[in-house]
């Protein structure tokens, strides 16, 4: 093993590792951001906007990423989109982890006891009232752990923009093996520096989970 | 404004799931300050009929109505949405299972509602939670999380929170039947002490010598019908329908 090379190389690879940080920040708040609005059209009371956020949830969960991606990417300027390479990498992969998300946040809402919106709905609270006050408080409780897993998927899923292009961690490990020859190394130390990322997130989150749960 | 004279009154209840027919054409009337307890085997329709009433389980057929005004009148979905909220903080509802919020303390469970609702602020809700914990004797445990309190304790605290919309009825679906025998009494003292108190209340009901003890009526249910009512002292002791007696005998021997 090179431990020489990998020492030269990994200031490149650090910068490289903070680009995947950031692709996985801003697709997380997007996932987020869809995954919400896809539960709130899964529960919705309007059968046609279940509908719809059921079909989101089934065309980009039964799809890979990757040719969500391409279809983004290289096929977008053919309908008018014109993005550069990491916004299509944010868009496409908050899209389809938004799919994720709607399954996740839906879970953990239809999981709380249906007596605790009757207690509401008893002492006249209106059925947005009971939501926000009753509901999505204790349902926010039970959706840290399960959106972890899903930031866990997500951060690994930032890889698959190496194939647009993006110069994140795996695109970087390419372009040094195509100079180097040492894949085993180049790919190693992009596998260390996941590794970190997603261990920092992995206790973020159980921290989260530990500090909002009732005593 | 309209001809109901009574306090509460139900008038042809009906209710069915899809061919079962839950609630078959049940009458009732309650006066104010009325106790009425509502007996019956499981699966009769007692939670039904008293979740109709303030139209937790809305009816089929009928009309229920609440100091002059009909519950469940028909309206458009936003208009009947803001007409049974009102009605509803008018009518307290005490569950078996309590259904306390778990993610609120003892006091934000009961301050809540009157400051969502009634725009209380912060001191005048925490003075109403101190008198109506202190009323159900759980002002020590005032910011207890439920997950701390016992069964008798938390259902204490889920009449504390109906009591602080101050209804004018209060509604209990087998409040006891869920505690330990030892923690049943507290809960029944608070009950009891709510009688005193002239509160309107209908009472669903396992407990045949409480309800003997503070009901002036007693309903017995079966199949979805009123097989029989009238005072305690008759339905109990000289029950008139072979039906009751049945129901009666099985009961006072299973508790005895
Ligand atoms: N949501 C529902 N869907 C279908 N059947 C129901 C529903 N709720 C209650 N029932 C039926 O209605 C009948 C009366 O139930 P309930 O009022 O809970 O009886 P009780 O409180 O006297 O035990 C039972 O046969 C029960 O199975
Ligand atoms: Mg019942």
């Amino acid at each position: 093993m090179d431990i020489d090379l990998m020492m030269r190389v990994y200031p490149f690879f650090l910068t490289a590792a903070w680009t995947t940080i950031q692709l996985s920040v801003l697709t997380a708040l997007l996932g987020l951001a869809m995954g919400a609005l896809g539960a709130s059209a899964r529960l919705s009371r309007f059968a046609l906007v279940r509908f719809i956020g059921a079909a989101y949830v089934s065309l980009f969960r039964g799809t890979p990423a990757l040719i969500q991606l391409f279809i983004l990417y290289f096929g977008g300027p053919q309908i008018g989109i014109q993005l550069d390479a990491f916004e299509a990498g944010v868009i496409g992969l908050g899209i389809n982890a938004g799919a994720y998300m709607t399954e996740t946040i839906r879970g953990a809402i239809i999981s709380i006891d249906k007596g605790q919106r009757e207690a509401g709905r008893t002492l006249g609270l209106s059925q947005w009232q009971a939501t926000y006050k009753i509901i999505l408080p204790q349902a926010a409780r039970l959706m840290v752990r399960p959106l972890g897993v899903n930031l866990n998927m997500l951060i690994k899923a930032t890889a698959l923009v190496a194939a647009i292009s993006v110069v994140e961690l795996t695109y970087t490990a390419q372009r040094y093996i195509g100079s180097t020859y040492k894949p085993f190394e180049m790919f190693l130390l992009a596998g260390v520096l996941y590794m970190i990322i997603i261990y920092a997130t992995g206790r973020a989150v159980a921290w989260l989970d530990r500090r909002v749960q009732i005593t | 404004m309209s001809d109901k004279d009574h306090f509460v009154e139900i008038r042809h209840a009906q209710k069915s799931y899809g061919s079962l027919e839950v609630l078959k054409d049940i009458s009732l009337n309650v006066e104010r300050g009325q106790i009425v307890a509502i007996i019956g085997p499981s699966g009769s329709g007692k939670s039904t009929l008293l979740r109709a009433i303030n139209d937790l389980d809305p009816l089929t057929g009928g009309e229920v109505w609440l100091d002059g005004v009909q519950v469940n009148k028909s309206l458009p979905h936003r208009q009947y949405e803001k007409h049974i909220n009102e009605m509803r903080q008018q009518v307290g509802m005490v569950f078996q299972h309590f259904n306390l919020f778990p993610h609120m303390t003892a006091r934000e469970n009961v301050t809540m509602a009157p400051m969502l609702l009634k725009g209380l602020s912060k001191a005048e809700a925490d003075k109403l939670a101190e008198e109506q914990l202190d009323k159900v004797g759980m002002l020590d445990r005032i910011d207890y999380y439920p997950s701390r309190l016992s069964g008798g304790q938390k259902q204490r605290v889920a009449i504390a929170r109906a009591l602080a919309m101050k209804p004018k009825l209060m509604l209990f679906d087998e409040a006891t039947s869920a505690l330990d025998p030892e923690l049943v009494d507290e809960v029944n003292m608070v009950m009891k002490k709510l009688a005193e108190e002239h509160m309107t209340m209908i009472i669903v009901t396992h407990e045949m010598d409480f309800a003997a003890s503070v009901c002036d009526r007693v309903l017995f249910m079966d199949q979805g019908v009123v097989v029989e009512e009238g005072p305690p002292s008759v339905v109990f002791k000289n029950p008139t329908k072979d039906r009751t007696r049945e129901f009666l005998r099985k009961h006072l021997a299973g508790a005895a």
